[in-house]
C-alpha cells in the first residue's frame, strides 16, 4: 500500500496547520521479526506499522484510535525513537533527525513520552522532588540554586498546587491522577516540543480522567506543545483532539477532524468501532457493523486488511489495498467504497447516512 | 436449554425476588485497625433482572459482591447485615442432584449463616461468579474440556462422561465457540474467547443468579459488545439474574435494568438505568455521568469531579462525598445522609422507589436544577423491551 492520492502526492495525516510541523514522520514502517523455534526457511515478520506519514504541528492534539494490536503504541514508540523503524524518517521542526549521540540526546529532550501506568512509571523509592529535579540536572535546565524553584514551578504548571504539599511526597502517597500529573510535569521539565501520551488516562479512576485530559488541553495552548494522544476510547479522542487517526492492523484507515470522524465516519471499521462504543444516549441496542477479531499481523489479509470483517466487502477489496481517498474536508478514508471507479453497494456508508444511527 | 418449560420467562418472573441484601457491612481487619469497606448496603434483586453496580476503584463494589457470596478472603470480615437468597431450584431434565429440592417452592437461604455444605450446594449451581481476569481464573495447565466437565463431575454426579462431554460442547456452542476448541489450553484462546469460556462455565449448572465482576473491562470494544449481546440473549433464554460490576457507567446504562452507584463503601443512589441517566438525584451520580465525554453533539468542556476518591482509612465526616461536592452544605459535613426516596419524587405504586443518600433531596430546600430533572423528561421513555426493564 502506498499512501498517495491519484495525483501522486503523499497523504500526511494530522492537523492541517500552516508552517513547519514540530514533528513529522515520513513513511514510517516497523516490522518485528518473529523468533521461530527450529529451522525455518522463511523469515517471518509482524507487520506492526505500515507506511504511516504523520505531521504534528505545535499547539495541536492528534488522537490515534484503535483496538489492542492495531499498532498505535508501536507508532508512539517509533516517534520517541525508543525503537528504530524498519524504514522511514523523522523530521523535527523540518530537520531530519541525526543519529549521533548528541542529536539523539537533543531528540529525547524535545520529544517526551508519557506512559499509561503512572503506578509503575514513577520510581517508588524516590520523592516527587527527585523525579522533577533529575531531568532538570541531566539536561542542564537549572543550576544548583534554582533547582527547587524550577521543580515547584513545574508542579504549578500541572495544577498540583500548592507545590509544597506535593514536592516531598512519594508516589504511593499520591492518587493516580496526581501521579500522572507528576509524570507529565517531569516531561515538561526539559521544555519539550512534542508530548506523546500513550493511553495516559486508561489506568485512572473515571472521575479524574477528565482532569488529566483537560490538563493536556491546557498544555496544548499554554506550552504550544504538539501532542499525540494514543487511546482506545473514541469518545475521549473526540473530546480532546483536533484530528483523529483510526488505525487497524498497522495501517491508518481513516483520518480527519475528530468531531467529523465520529459524527460522519466514512470507513467501515470506524463505523464498527462507533457502533460498539458504549453510548448511554442510545435508545435502541446497537447493531454491530461487522464481527470477528483483528487479523494476524504475521500474514495480514491481502488487499484491504479489513475486508474479512467488512460488511461491504467487494471483489476488489481482496485484491488491492485501497489508497487513502478524500471523503470530506481534510478527511481521508482508505476504502474502495469511496472510489469513483468502483460501484458502491445499495447501502453505501456515506458520511451523512451513518451519523444519525450510531 | 433442555427443559425450556421449567425456565421461568424473565418477564413474568420479575416480580419475585432472588436476592435480598440488608444493611450489609464488611470490614477489612478487626479491632482498632479495621477499615470499613462496605457500609449498610441494601439491595433487592428480582429474577431475570440486571442490576449494575458502578463506582470507582475502592468504592467497595467488588467487596460487596464477594461478601454476599462469602468468597471474601481474609482480612475481609462481614461485620453485620443479612443476605437472603431465595432459592428456587429448577427441575431440569438435565438432572438435578438427588439431594436437591426439585419443586417449584422457594426456599430462603441465609447466605451469611449457611454452613459449608449448604454453601457448596448453592454456589455455582444456583449462584455463579464470572471473575474479571479470565487469564487468571482459568487453569493454565488444564484443557478447556477438563475445566468445563470438572464442575459437572462435582455437581452432577449421575452424569456419564459422554453426557458431560456433550454438555461441554453445548455450553461452548451457547457462547459462540466451536467444539474443536475443547482440547485447547487457555493460552491458545484470545482474550474474548477466554471470557466466553468463563461465562459458559458460570452458566453450566443453570444458576439463578450470576455475579459478573468487570467481565469485559480488559477487552476491546468490539469484542466487549459481542459478548454482552450474547449474554443478554442467554439471559432472555435462561432467565437468570445478573449483578454486573463495572466502573463504566455509560456501558451500564445501556445494559442494566437498575443501577446502584457506590461511593466510599456506601450505595449513594439506586434507580432505574434510564431515570439515572436522564435524572440523577445524587451529585456523585451526576459527576460520574459528566465524566464520560459524549459521542454526539457539540464539544463542551466537561469537568468530571474535582479531587480524588477518599482513602477508606481516612473517610471525611458526614457525607463522604462532601469535599468533592459542588453543592455541599454545612449539614453534609456533620451528618451522614441515609438512602431515602427523594421528597420531590412521586411514590411508586409498583416496583421499587428510587432512592438517593443526599441531604439536597430531603425537601427542606429546592435541589439544584441538574438534580431535579423530570425522570422521563428527555425524550426516550423509560421502557426498553429488550432489557425487560420493569420500572
Amino acid at each position: 500500500m502506498t499512501p498517495t492520492l491519484s495525483d501522486g502526492t503523499t497523504v500526511v495525516h494530522g492537523p492541517k496547520r500552516p508552517g513547519i510541523p514540530a514533528l513529522e514522520a515520513r513513511h514510517l514502517t516497523k516490522h518485528f521479526p518473529v523468533h521461530q523455534i527450529g529451522p525455518s526457511r522463511t523469515r517471518q515478520v509482524v507487520h506492526a506499522v505500515e507506511d504511516i506519514s504523520l505531521a504534528l504541528p505545535e499547539a495541536t492534539v492528534t488522537a490515534v484510535v484503535g483496538e489492542s494490536g492495531s499498532g498505535k503504541s508501536t507508532l508512539a514508540r517509533l516517534l520517541t525513537q525508543l525503537i528504530a523503524p524498519t524504514s522511514g524518517e523523522l523530521l523535527l521542526d523540518g530537520v531530519p533527525v541525526g543519529s549521533s549521540a548528541k542529536a539523539r540526546r537533543e531528540y529525547t529532550r524535545l520529544v517526551h513520552l508519557v506512559l499509561q501506568d503512572p503506578f509503575s512509571s514513577l520510581n517508588a523509592v524516590h520523592s516527587v522532588r527527585y523525579h522533577l529535579e533529575r531531568p532538570l540536572k541531566l539536561h542542564k535546565r537549572a543550576g544548583r540554586d534554582d533547582l527547587d524553584t524550577k521543580a515547584r514551578e513545574l508542579l504549578e504548571r500541572v495544577s498540583l498546587s500548592p507545590s509544597e504539599r506535593f514536592i516531598d511526597k512519594y508516589p504511593h502517597e499520591l492518587s493516580g491522577g496526581q501521579r500522572q500529573r507528576v509524570a507529565i510535569a517531569r516531561g515538561l521539565a526539559v521544555e519539550p516540543r512534542v508530548l506523546l501520551a500513550d493511553e495516559p488516562v486508561s489506568m485512572l479512576d473515571v472521575s479524574i480522567r477528565l482532569g488529566v485530559l483537560n490538563l493536556l488541553d491546557e498544555l496544548r495552548e499554554r506550552e504550544r506543545l504538539a501532542i499525540l494522544y494514543v487511546t482506545h476510547d473514541i469518545a475521549s479522542a473526540r473530546y480532546l483532539a483536533d484530528t483523529a487517526l483510526v488505525m487497524y492492523a498497522g495501517q491508518v484507515v481513516e483520518s480527519g477532524p475528530a468531531t467529523q470522524i465520529t459524527d460522519a465516519p466514512a470507513h467501515p471499521y470506524t463505523q464498527l468501532l462507533l457502533s460498539a462504543a458504549p453510548d448511554p444516549a442510545r435508545t435502541e441496542p446497537p447493531v454491530l457493523r461487522g464481527r470477528g477479531a483483528p487479523p494476524s499481523l504475521v500474514n495480514p489479509p491481502s488487499g484491504c486488511r479489513f475486508h474479512p470483517r467488512c460488511p461491504f466487502a467487494m471483489a476488489i477489496c481482496k485484491e488491492a489495498a485501497p489508497p487513502p481517498l478524500p471523503v470530506a474536508t481534510d478527511q481521508v478514508a482508505a476504502c474502495w467504497l469511496h472510489s469513483a471507479e468502483h460501484t458502491a453497494p445499495a447501502d453505501p456508508p456515506t458520511a451523512a447516512g451513518t451519523g444519525a444511527d450510531l | 436449554m433442555s427443559a425450556p418449560t421449567a425456565v421461568p420467562a424473565p418477564r413474568a418472573a420479575t416480580a419475585d425476588t432472588v436476592l435480598e441484601v440488608r444493611d450489609l457491612c464488611i470490614d477489612y481487619g478487626v479491632g482498632a485497625g479495621a477499615v470499613r469497606a462496605v457500609t449498610d448496603a441494601t439491595l433487592t434483586l428480582r429474577r431475570g433482572e440486571v442490576l449494575g453496580l458502578a463506582g470507582e476503584s475502592g468504592s467497595g463494589k467488588s467487596t460487596l459482591a464477594y461478601g454476599l457470596t462469602r468468597l471474601l478472603r481474609a482480612p475481609g470480615v462481614i461485620s453485620g447485615g443479612e443476605v437472603l437468597f431465595h432459592n428456587r431450584p429448577q427441575s431440569s431434565a438435565f438432572g438435578a442432584a438427588p439431594n436437591e429440592v426439585v419443586s417449584a417452592g422457594t426456599e430462603i437461604v441465609d447466605l451469611l449463616g449457611a454452613d459449608m455444605a449448604k454453601l457448596r450446594e448453592i454456589r455455582w449451581s444456583q449462584l455463579a461468579v464470572v471473575f474479571q481476569s479470565a487469564m487468571h481464573a482459568l487453569n493454565p495447565v488444564a484443557r478447556i474440556d477438563a475445566q468445563l466437565t470438572d464442575v459437572l463431575k462435582a455437581h452432577r454426579r449421575q452424569m456419564s462422561p459422554t453426557e458431560r462431554r456433550e454438555r461441554a460442547v453445548e455450553l461452548l456452542r451457547m457462547v459462540g465457540i466451536s467444539a474443536d476448541r475443547l482440547r485447547s489450553y487457555p493460552h491458545e484462546l484470545s482474550g474474548g474467547m477466554r471470557q466466553r469460556v468463563m461465562i459458559a462455565m458460570a452458566l453450566a449448572l443453570e444458576p439463578q443468579l450470576v455475579i459478573m465482576d468487570e467481565p469485559t473491562t480488559a477487552l476491546d470494544v468490539v469484542t466487549q459488545r459481542e459478548i454482552l449481546e450474547e449474554l443478554m440473549q442467554l439471559r432472555e433464554r435462561l432467565g437468570f439474574a445478573i449483578i454486573f460490576i463495572t466502573h463504566d457507567l455509560s456501558l451500564l446504562i445501556e445494559l442494566a435494568d437498575s443501577i446502584a452507584i457506590m461511593y466510599a463503601g456506601r450505595i449513594v443512589e439506586r434507580a432505574g438505568a434510564d431515570e439515572l441517566f436522564h435524572a440523577p438525584r445524587h451529585p456523585y451520580s451526576l459527576g460520574l455521568l459528566n465524566s464520560f465525554p459524549a459521542l454526539h453533539g457539540d464539544r463542551v468542556r466537561m469537568e468530571g469531579i474535582p479531587g480524588s476518591p477518599p482513602s477508606l482509612t481516612a473517610l471525611p465526616g458526614g457525607c463522604a462525598f462532601h469535599p468533592r461536592c459542588p453543592y455541599a452544605m454545612d449539614r453534609c459535613r456533620t451528618e451522614t445522609p441515609q438512602l431515602v426516596r427523594p421528597v420531590s419524587d412521586p411514590v411508586r405504586t409498583g416496583g421499587e422507589d428510587r432512592v438517593a443518600a443526599c441531604w439536597l433531596q430531603d425537601g427542606l430546600q429546592e435541589p439544584p436544577a441538574p438534580l431535579h430533572r423530570e425522570a422521563t423528561g428527555n425524550g426516550s421513555p423509560a421502557t426498553d423491551d429488550t432489557h425487560g426493564s420493569d420500572q
